[in-house]
């Protein structure tokens, strides 16, 4: 795409711009800051990923990826107040999916060991673990407090704190997963994969389009499971003490 | 309170403190084993918090507890509770059936309730046996206070805590459960600590009483000092005029 054709994608900016301005919806702002933030945001991991793949050397891999994981841990920690040592947890529970995923990933040889792989599949693991992560914690969170009654009831019978949490636990878990499931059973019928249809757009073959896609899609789900049950059996922990008892401000 | 019983509970300058408001204060005193001690008090005194400290639910921010002698700090919370029952004011239920529900406290230790056993249960506290399999959802208020009542007794404790268990029930129901808790105390020697709202109750089934007020024991004794009570503040409470 030459420098005059993405400058008139511009376009595509001015319209909600002019409709928000003549519907007073309030978003011009917004609108334009999030347009200002994309650009940079794209060109400047457009170079460094230039930069990275040029270079192909393990130590500015390890970087981009921990940089990822970090952002990703701040971001998805805001969910996850009342638990208390929830950022590490959120940072060993992303950091286990992606070392699991590119462990098979690379150990079976199913795609290179170049950057140019390990960078935006890393991404799309990270990014979804990260989504996982919040609608886990959102979820676990509110059927917490809405089954406090029956968490100390189990309690008061004489069962453990994972025994009094198991419910709420597990039913925080299939929520979180449902999502990558569902969207998975209708992939390709509507509309097409963001990645592959970069590819396609780029030249690439379909069916090697396809391919990836596919890859992508199997790793999600692998992701999905891991990320919310590991993070589910970190946290539920500290929300009781040593002496079996529901730790009040928590839930 | 009379000498000759031995405590199955007892109390020693107990507190109980959330943030910066007392809830419990001082609280010295026991709960003699083998009878039935009835709680008394307005609500919002404390009563429910007292009582979820006798099974480790809650621990004292301050003093000590001791359940058969033993500091309640000693004993691991599982077999504490096990031992000390208790059926909740809100009667929670699990979801699923009344079964499950009866089976729970077994189904946590990963044993199964006969179903002979249950209806046994159910009829104790006056339920059909087609009850077994409804939903819990599906429940009346006072339906859920008799499972919840059923379900204490499964793990047959040796002290039970019952708090407010008769509150939604009619008469008849209430006549009903107040049988069998004087019968299980009979024939079992359970220790039992009946929160009611119900001074006729209280009155008929305690053999001795505690009078909270605020956070303290105002008065404890006989349960006959209901009847005719020597403290201000307990005779307002009897005549109805602190609710
Ligand atoms: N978890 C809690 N957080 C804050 N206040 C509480 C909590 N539990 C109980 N309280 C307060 O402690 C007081 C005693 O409550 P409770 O023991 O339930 O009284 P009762 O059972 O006699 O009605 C009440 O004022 C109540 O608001
Ligand atoms: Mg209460």
């Amino acid at each position: 795409m030459s420098y005059l054709a993405l400058s008139l994608t511009l376009i595509f900016v001015l319209i909600p711009l002019i409709l928000s301005k003549t519907l007073k919806l309030g978003l011009e702002k917004d609108t334009f800051i999030a347009t200002i933030r994309s650009i940079i945001q794209l060109l400047a991991v457009g170079y460094v990923l230039k930069f990275v793949f040029d270079s192909n050397h393990f130590i500015y891999i390890f970087l981009m990826i921990a940089l990822m994981i970090g952002t990703a841990t701040l971001n998805a920690r805001k969910k996850g107040k009342s638990i208390d040592g929830i950022t590490w947890k959120i940072a060993v529970t992303l950091l286990t999916v992606e070392v699991l995923t590119q462990a098979i990933l690379l150990g079976f040889h199913i795609v290179p060991a170049t950057a140019q792989y390990i960078i935006p599949i890393s991404g799309m693991i990270i990014g979804n673990s990260m989504v996982l992560s919040i609608l886990f914690l959102n979820r676990f969170t509110a059927e917490m407090h809405a089954h406090r009654d029956q968490v100390e009831l189990i309690l008061s019978l004489g069962g453990t704190p994972k025994q009094a949490i198991h419910h709420q636990l597990i039913s925080a878990i299939k929520a979180s997963m449902i999502p990558t499931i569902e969207s998975q059973k209708t992939i390709g019928l509507v509309q097409l994969p963001g990645m592959m249809s970069g590819q396609i757009i780029a030249g690439a073959d379909p069916i090697q389009a396809v391919q990836f896609q596919l890859l992508i899609v199997f790793i999600l789900l692998t992701t999905a499971a891991v990320s919310s049950i590991f993070l589910g059996f970190l946290s539920y922990p500290t929300l009781f003490n040593s002496r079996m008892q529901m730790l009040k401000e928590k839930f | 309170m009379d000498k000759v019983y031995e405590p199955a509970i007892h109390f020693n300058h107990v507190d109980f403190q959330i943030g910066d408001s007392k809830i419990i204060k001082k609280v010295t005193g026991s709960f003699p084993k083998g009878k039935i001690t009835t709680l008394v008090g307005p609500s919002g005194a404390g009563k429910t918090t007292l009582l979820k400290m006798c099974n480790g639910l809650i621990s004292p921010s301050a003093g000590e507890i001791f359940i058969h002698n033993k500091l309640i700090t000693d004993y691991d919370p599982i077999d504490l509770r096990r031992n000390v029952g208790m059926a909740l004011q809100a009667a929670p239920m699990i979801k699923g059936t009344v079964f499950e529900n009866l089976e729970l406290p077994l189904a946590l230790q990963s044993k199964k309730l006969p179903e002979e056993d249950a209806i046994s249960y159910l009829d104790d506290v006056g339920l059909e046996r087609d009850f077994l399999h409804k939903n819990a959802d599906d429940l009346s208020g006072g339906q859920r206070q008799k499972v919840s009542i059923a379900r204490t007794l499964v793990n047959q404790s040796e002290i039970l805590l019952l708090d407010e268990i008769t509150s939604a029930l009619d008469r008849a129901s209430l006549k009903e459960i107040e049988e069998l808790i004087v019968k299980i105390n009979g024939k079992y020697n359970v220790t039992m600590i009946w929160i009611t709202h119900n001074l006729e109750q209280a009155l008929k089934i305690g053999h001795y009483t505690w009078v909270l007020m605020q956070g303290e024991v105002i008065e404890t004794g006989e349960s006959k000092l209901l009847e005719n009570p020597q403290n201000d503040l307990v005779k307002h409470f009897v005549q109805g005029v602190i609710k």
